[in-house]
C-alpha cells in the first residue's frame, strides 16, 4: 500500500454492544462484544483477527458486512460510509464484500446442485442463463473443481470440496474483500493445506483483500500480513505479522503464542510455556481497568483500575499494556 | 515397562465391521502403566471406534468380528454388560471432546464426580464427598467445595473438562481414554488441560490413550504414537522418531502440510492430493496408495506393519524411500 492509496476497508472505533435481558441464570446487563476497534485492510492484503471465544473477532466481521448493527463507530468501504446501509444499498454491497464461514456443510443448501448454489448470486444480479453457465465453469475451474461437479449435490462432495464451492460462490460477482471466518478449521488436516494454498493463489491473482478470522495462530502467521489480538472486545496488540510472532510485547500475545503446541516433540517439550491461570472472564462483568487483568501474570497496582491505551512498543507493534516499553 | 510386566491395555488383531464395511482392520497396540499413547488420524480413520471398543461403547451397528482386547491381562470381549459396567468408571474410564455435553445438566458437578466412588467402592455420601472435593482441587478447580454444589451451566468449558477429568480419575483407573480432550477448548485453556494431564499421569499413574487429530498435542504429551489411516495402523513408534524420521508417506506428508511457526510465510504448502476416502471407497492393498506419491504396482498388495527401527514400525513397501520424499 502506498501512502496515497486509500485503504479498501477502514474501520473506526467500532462498537457493538448487546443488551441482555434478565432471565433464568442470567442477571441481564450490557455485553460490550466489540468496544472500540479500528483498523484498515488494503487491496491484496490480509488482516487477521485473533483471539479466543468471546473476544469479538466474529462480531467485528459481522458488523463490517452488516450482519450485526454497530452501536457506534464507522465502517468505510472504498471511502464510502457503509455503517448503516440498508435495503437495496446493503444488497448491492454484496458484490464487493463476501463472507466464507467455517462449516461448508451448513453454508450450502443440501438440495441445491453445486451449479445452482454458485449461480445464485449471479441470478440475483441479473445475469442471463448463458452468461451464468460460462461463469460457473470458470469459477469451478478457478477453485480447482472439475466441471463435472456442477450437477452434483453437496452430499456427494467431501468437506474440502464443499469449502471450494463456498469460495467459488463468494467469488461469483468478483468481490474485492473476502471475510474468511475460520475457513479451514472444520477441515481434515490433510485437506487444510489445499484450501490455504487456494486462498493465497486467489489473493495473488485477483488482488483480493482478506479479513481473516482464526484461532489457529500457525495458519494466521502463514496467511496474514498483519494481526490484531483481541480480548473481550478490545485490541490487546496489533502489528505486522513478523513482529507479532517474533517480538510480541503484550503478555496476552505472549501467552497465546506459548499456548500453541508445536508439532515437534523436542522443541515443544523444552520451550518455556506461559500457562495462564483462570478462565476467560464473563463479558457481562469485565474488569473496569485492563480487560486482561484477571489472568495477567505481570499485573501491577494500576491495572485493575485504569484502561491502557494502544501505544507503539520498542519492537514496533502497538500494545495496550502499561508495562510494555 | 519391563518385559515381564503385563501391559495395562493390549489390543490384538482387532476387527470391527459396520454394515459390510471393515472399519477397523486388524489393529494391534499395547500400552504400559503410566504411559501415554496417542492415536492420530483424520475423520473416519477408525481411531475413536478402536478406543470405544475397549469400554464396550461401540455404536449398535458396529460389530467386533475378530481379535482380543485385554485390560491388565483380562480378556474384555467375552464379558457381559454387567461385568463391563464394573470396569467402566472404575478400572477404565473415558473423557470426550465436549465436556458440557458429557455432564448431566441436572446434577450438581460434585455428585457427578463422586458417583463412581459410591457405585464402585460403595462409599457413603459423606466419605465420597470428601474424596471428590479433594480430587476436584487436585485437577485445579479453585474453591472446590463451593463449586461441587454448582451445576454444569454455571461452569466454563475448561472447568467442565476438569470436572470430567476428576470424575474419570476418582477411582484411580488403570486406563484413561481421552477422546479429543482439548479440541473444543480455547488455546490458553487447552494449554492448562495438557499441563494437568502431564501432571496427573505421574501421580495417579493411569495409562492414557489420547485420541487426537492435532500433531501439536501429540508432540506435547505422547510417549508413543499410532498413526491410523483407513482403519489400519500405518505407522507406530516412540514420539521422537515418528516426528523426526517418519517412515510412512502419510505421516511424513501429514506433518509437512501443517504451517509451522518457523516456516516461510505465504509459500505454497505441501498438500496431500485427493480427499480422505470413506470406508466404501477404500482401495485394495495399501489404503493410502491412491493419494501416495510413492505408490506403484507393489502397493496393490497390503503391506504388513514391519519393524523399521527400535519399537518403530511402518506399513509401507517403500518405507526406505520415505525420507527422500520432499
Amino acid at each position: 500500500m502506498t501512502a496515497t492509496a486509500q485503504p479498501l476497508l477502514q474501520v473506526r472505533d467500532l462498537k457493538v454492544h448487546f443488551k441482555l435481558r434478565r432471565g433464568v441464570g442470567t442477571p441481564g446487563g450490557l455485553v460490550k462484544a466489540v468496544d472500540g476497534i479500528s483498523f484498515d485492510v488494503a487491496a491484496g492484503r490480509t488482516v487477521a483477527l485473533v483471539g479466543e471465544s468471546g473476544c469479538g473477532k466474529s462480531t467485528t466481521a459481522y458488523a463490517v458486512i452488516g450482519l450485526e448493527q454497530p452501536t457506534d463507530g464507522k465502517v468505510l468501504f472504498d471511502g464510502r460510509d457503509i455503517t448503516h446501509l440498508r435495503g437495496s444499498e446493503r444488497a448491492n454491497l454484496a458484490r464487493d464484500i463476501q463472507i466464507v464461514f467455517q462449516d461448508p456443510s451448513a453454508a450450502l443448501n443440501p438440495k441445491m446442485s453445486i451449479a445452482d448454489s454458485v449461480s445464485e448470486p449471479l441470478a440475483i444480479a441479473g445475469w442471463t442463463r448463458n452468461d451464468r453457465r460460462s461463469r460457473i465453469s470458470e469459477l469451478l475451474d478457478r477453485v480447482g473443481l472439475p466441471a463435472a461437479f456442477s450437477e452434483r449435490l453437496p452430499s456427494a462432495l467431501s468437506g474440502g470440496q464443499r469449502q471450494r464451492v463456498v469460495i467459488a460462490r463468494a467469488l461469483a460477482l468478483s468481490p474485492r474483500l473476502l471475510i474468511l471466518d475460520e475457513p479451514v478449521s472444520a477441515l481434515d488436516v490433510s485437506i487444510r493445506s489445499q484450501v490455504l494454498n487456494l486462498l493465497l493463489e486467489l489473493q495473488r491473482d485477483l488482488d483480493l483483500a482478506y479479513l481473516f478470522i482464526s484461532h489457529d495462530l500457525s495458519v494466521v502467521r502463514h496467511l496474514a500480513d498483519e494481526a490484531m489480538v483481541l480480548y473481550l472486545g478490545t485490541v490487546m496488540e496489533r502489528g505486522p505479522i513478523d513482529l507479532m510472532f517474533e517480538a510480541p510485547q503484550h503478555p496476552y500475545t505472549k501467552a497465546l503464542l506459548s499456548a500453541i503446541p508445536l508439532p515437534d516433540p523436542v522443541l515443544q517439550r523444552k520451550r518455556e510455556k506461559i500457562i495462564l491461570t483462570g478462565d476467560l472472564p464473563s463479558p457481562l462483568s469485565p474488569p473496569p481497568g485492563c480487560p486482561f487483568v484477571s489472568r495477567c501474570p505481570i499485573r501491577v497496582e494500576i491495572c485493575p483500575t485504569a484502561r491502557p491505551e494502544l501505544r507503539t512498543t520498542v519492537s514496533g507493534t502497538e500494545a495496550a499494556c502499561f508495562l510494555t516499553r | 515397562m519391563s518385559v515381564t510386566d503385563v501391559p495395562v491395555l493390549a489390543i490384538d488383531d482387532l476387527v470391527i465391521d459396520i454394515g459390510g464395511n471393515r472399519i477397523v482392520d486388524h489393529v494391534s497396540l499395547s500400552l504400559g502403566s503410566g504411559r501415554i499413547l496417542a492415536i492420530v488420524g483424520e475423520s473416519g480413520c477408525g481411531k475413536s471406534l478402536t478406543a470405544l471398543s475397549v469400554l464396550g461403547l461401540l455404536p449398535k451397528a458396529a460389530r467386533i468380528t475378530g481379535g482380543e482386547i485385554r485390560l491388565n491381562g483380562r480378556d474384555l470381549l467375552p464379558l457381559g454388560e454387567a461385568a463391563l459396567s464394573d470396569i467402566r468408571g472404575n478400572e477404565a474410564t473415558i473423557i470426550f471432546q465436549e465436556p458440557v455435553a458429557s455432564l448431566n445438566p441436572l446434577m450438581r458437578v460434585g455428585e457427578q464426580v463422586e458417583e463412581a466412588l459410591r457405585l464402585h467402592r460403595g462409599l457413603s455420601a459423606n466419605a465420597a464427598r470428601g474424596e471428590a472435593i479433594a480430587m476436584m482441587a487436585r485437577v485445579g478447580i479453585p474453591d472446590a467445595s463451593r463449586r461441587a454444589r454448582q451445576y454444569p451451566f454455571e461452569l466454563s468449558g475448561g472447568m467442565c473438562q476438569r470436572i470430567m477429568i476428576a470424575a474419570a480419575l476418582i477411582c484411580r483407573p488403570a486406563l484413561l481414554i481421552a477422546d479429543e480432550p482439548t479440541t473444543a477448548l480455547d488455546v490458553t485453556i487447552q494449554a492448562q488441560i495438557l499441563e494437568l494431564m502431564r501432571d496427573l499421569r505421574g501421580d495417579v499413574g493411569s495409562a492414557i490413550v489420547l485420541i487426537t487429530h492435532d500433531m501439536g498435542v501429540v508432540a506435547d504429551l505422547a510417549d508413543d504414537v499410532c498413526v491410523m489411516y483407513g482403519g489400519r495402523i500405518v505407522e507406530s513408534g516412540p514420539v521422537e522418531p515418528i516426528f523426526a524420521a517418519p517412515r510412512h508417506p502419510y505421516t511424513k506428508l501429514l506433518l509437512a502440510t501443517i504451517p509451522t511457526l518457523q516456516g516461510q510465510r505465504k509459500m505454497t504448502l505441501r498438500t496431500i492430493e485427493g480427499m480422505v476416502p470413506s470406508a466404501e471407497s477404500w482401495p485394495d492393498g495399501c489404503r493410502f496408495r491412491t493419494r501416495c506419491p510413492l505408490a506403484d504396482e507393489a502397493c496393490v498388495a497390503t503391506p504388513p506393519l514391519a519393524d523399521v527401527g527400535p519399537g518403530h514400525a511402518a506399513a509401507c513397501w517403500h518405507s526406505a524411500d520415505v525420507e527422500a520424499l520432499a
